[in-house]
């Protein structure tokens, strides 16, 4: 079936597929390690058994997910290397190091700490405990800044020279490190993570409040995750805002193909619809705005905005694509702006816990942050083509010298094994999300207990009760 | 000269050696895993590992990634050359990974995880070992990119060091499990330490024998003056080692075994790093001509030298929360 598939195509597919699988965790985990502080915070000062079931229940989730992120992301930093060869000899000196950075600063503060945060709850003191849960939660958001800080010096390149066989040599470490679109993409990302980390948890809250509305461990974190969507949806458009006024500025043929832009124009209108074609160089069936794309991107109604055919055709990213993903991405973002303005109307009518349709709609938008992230992510990363170092490195050049059938090979076991080993565990993680934080300290197999028994009976004064 | 590509070449060395011992004890504990003797012995098996496991494999990340970074004209040789082993290495542990926590989850289909965290632990293995036997026979190279065929790697010297490994691992997961347990497992863990111990010591001597055989470049290392002067003391300790690991395994001291298997892995570690110094890929690739340029270096070697003492501190603290004999009711799940 790849036989009309070269080499670099099917690599490309490969690192697609493993790449979106991997970035799910995360997106979830930064959240979630997070949370999980807050929790822990709450439960130390408030004493509130309601938080400690909370923090024990999430722990679980967490461990699962952060788990699925370790592996899914050993592979990423050997893909490099089996599929991408030529881009490593030739970034690697620049991308390189700051990935080492991730690994030294990031990866090792998370998995030094997961072990005592999991297993440690009565073998260290509460203040240490709390400490671990905390150089995880840090440990997951100083990873995201340095892999974001490679991804935007892949996308806006600053701070380099080239050698004489052509690899990018370091000259500024800071200007590589806090390229141009460094610190607006870190912003979107992180906020993103957040989002999806709020709506999974307000969904599950919702879940359980549909079954008991008087359960407190889900009115409370259904409560939590509103308030984050409520705070955090608005300053994500925002940031999503001055993310793409940076892209304009550094990625113009991006932005064009984002707005389905063929023309550079003045007054430009935001296409609602329309499907983009290549080979014709036009949309066909485009129902647009006028003026509202040039005000949006330009701050002004006649202002003017780059259009695709600004370059020749064989520097345009697969225009559909692009135009679609951010669509999607841009519609749930609205949509979740949506959920947490109805949600403090909802609670100023104090009425949140018993809207049984807005627990319906919670439930329905739990999938969302997810859906989100990827299509943000296909957005930037199909956008940026045909290179891998934006305007200098060609991803047809990055290639390792790999031939069709071995990547073939590679890529149907990737897709084998990813689909058993993180289909099992998205239906775990969706069955203890399903039993609930009252009854979660079960062990598997065991009669579930009835709602509202509190797992932790006879707490010591100085350690957290064992489970 | 010692410059900045022989530090960084130490100290991925030392990453790696790091590694191997770390991940190849809770690698090793998959590989006894269906030998021992009851449900309950494999849940605590796994239990005295799952606190540290993924702070082991963070050890393979920094050896990929700082490959990558400090010798990228390596990385880009080397991940090619040796494609089909660490696809199969990668996959494996990402089926023995997740069978940490699904195990707990699912009891109905446990027996499925359980055989996922042993064939994974299995080929995750026995593709290391391949890639080192076929790294130590040389790679071929032209230019900046590896010139062979796709299965250049498979020979019976990559064959046997990869049996060689298995056998390794294995007996640093039985040493390991006879550190951390009590009763009948640790009775168990004895046993299978013996075989592997045996194998062990067995296959260190064939690859020994072997490796000379491989190139005249190593033989010259190994039997001229004056490199056999710096050489000779790495097989004498060698039968030291495996003379106190013999020691520890038949008086039954529990703390014995594994430092000995530590020391046997370190002297073979040693014994091959003598054979490839100053290539980075042997004969083919000096550490010098593979190296980033000083930009890159100095820029990571100032944050290796603040964070790696750190780490390996707060990772000693981990080890030292969940010291001692496991308590077999223990566990969060």
């Amino acid at each position: 079936m790849f036989e009309s598939f070269d080499a670099t195509i099917l690599a490309r597919i490969q690192f697609a597929f493993t790449v979106s699988f991997h970035i799910i965790f995360p997106a979830f985990s930064i959240g979630l390690a997070s949370f999980l502080f807050v929790l822990e915070v709450m439960w130390l000062r408030t004493g509130n058994r309601v938080y400690l079931n909370l923090f024990k229940f999430w722990m679980k989730i967490f461990a699962i997910a952060f788990g699925m992120g370790v592996v899914s992301g050993i592979v990423m930093s050997y893909q490099f290397g089996t599929n991408w060869s030529v881009f490593s000899d030739k970034a690697g000196p620049v991308v390189g190091p700051l990935m080492a950075y991730e690994v030294l600063t990031a990866f090792f503060l998370e998995a030094g700490f997961l072990g005592v945060m999991l297993f440690g709850m009565n073998r260290v003191s509460r203040k240490l405990h709390l400490f671990a849960t905390g150089m995880v939660a840090l440990g997951t958001l100083i990873s995201a800044t340095w892999i974001l800080s490679v991804n935007s010096w892949m996308q806006t390149p600053a701070g380099f020279s080239m050698n004489e066989v052509g690899q990018f040599v370091p000259e500024n470490w800071l200007e590589i490190v806090f390229n141009p679109s460094f610190p607006y993409r870190l912003l979107h990302m992180t906020l993103a993570a957040y989002l999806t980390t709020s709506f999974v948890v307000g969904a599950v809250g919702a879940f359980h409040l549909l079954q008991n509305r008087a359960n407190k461990e889900a009115r409370k974190m259904f409560s939590m995750a509103l308030w984050m969507a409520a705070i955090v949806a608005p300053l994500q458009i925002v940031a999503g805002d001055i993310h793409g006024i940076n892209t304009l500025e550094h990625q113009p043929i991006k932005v064009a193909a984002m707005e389905g832009h063929w023309e550079r124009q003045t007054g430009a209108p935001l296409i609602l619809f329309g499907i983009p074609d290549q080979e014709a160089e036009e949309n066909h069936l485009e129902i647009g705005i006028p003026g509202l794309s040039a005000l949006i991107l330009t701050h002004h109604w006649d202002g003017e905005t780059p259009g695709l055919k600004d370059v020749p055709a064989s520097e345009r990213p697969p225009v559909a694509i692009v135009f679609w993903s951010f669509r999607i991405m841009v519609a749930i973002g609205l949509m979740m702006a949506a959920v947490g303005a109805i949600s403090l109307y909802l609670r100023y009518k104090r009425c949140l816990y018993d809207a049984r349709w807005f627990q319906r709609v919670a439930i329905a938008m739990g999938p969302s942050g997810f859906v989100a992230v990827l299509a943000g992510w296909v957005t930037t990363e199909v956008g940026r083509q045909p290179f891998t170092v934006y305007g200098l490195l060609r991803t047809g050049e990055s290639i390792a010298p790999v031939e069709a059938p071995a990547v073939a090979a590679s890529l149907i076991a990737f897709v084998i094994v990813y689909f058993a080993v993180f289909g099992a565990g998205t239906l775990y993680l969706l069955r203890l999300m399903k039993q609930g934080p009252a009854n979660a300290d079960d062990q598997v197999g065991k009669p579930i207990r009835t709602a509202g028994t509190t797992p932790a009976p006879g707490l010591k004064p100085k350690t957290i009760p064992p489970q | 000269m010692i410059g900045l590509p022989e530090i960084w070449a130490g100290l991925l060395a030392l990453a790696i050696f790091i590694y191997i011992v770390l991940d190849g004890f809770d690698l090793g504990v998959g590989l006894v895993f269906p030998l021992l003797n009851s449900d309950d012995d494999r849940d605590v098996a796994m239990n005295t590992v799952a606190p540290v496991w993924d702070g082991n494999e963070t050890w393979l990340v920094l050896g990929g990634g700082g490959l990558f970074a400090a010798f990228p004209l390596a990385y880009a040789v080397v991940m090619p050359a040796l494609y089909a082993p660490f696809i199969v290495m990668i996959l494996a542990l990402v089926l023995r990974g997740v069978a940490f926590e699904y195990r707990w989850r699912d009891k109905a289909h446990q027996p499925t995880w359980d055989k996922a965290f042993f064939f994974g632990s299995l080929f995750a293995t026995f593709a290391q070992g391949v890639v080192l036997g076929a790294f130590v026979q040389g790679i071929e190279v032209e230019g900046r990119a590896y010139a062979g065929g796709w299965f250049d790697w498979f020979t019976p010297f990559s064959v046997a060091t990869g049996l060689a490994l298995t056998a390794g691992y294995a007996l640093l997961g039985a040493t390991w499990l006879v550190l951390k347990t009590e009763g009948g497992l640790r009775d168990r863990a004895y046993a299978l330490a013996r075989v592997a111990g045996v194998s062990t010591l067995g296959f260190i001597a064939l690859v020994s024998m072997w490796t000379p055989f491989l190139s005249p470049d190593i033989a010259e290392r190994w039997f001229t003056f004056p490199w056999l002067f710096f050489v000779l003391p790495v097989p004498t300790l060698t039968l030291l080692a495996a003379a106190a690991l013999v020691w520890g395994l038949y008086t039954k001291r529990d703390w014995a075994p594994f430092p000995s298997t530590i020391a046997i892995f370190g002297l073979c570690f040693a014994g091959l790093g003598i054979g490839i110094a100053p290539y980075v890929v042997p004969r083919a690739i000096t550490i010098r001509d593979a190296a980033a340029p000083d930009s890159s270096l100095m820029f990571m070697l100032v944050g290796a030298l603040i964070l790696l003492p750190l780490i390996l501190a707060y990772t000693a603290y981990a080890y030292w929360v969940f010291r001692g004999k496991i308590d077999p009711s223990e566990g969060y799940h």
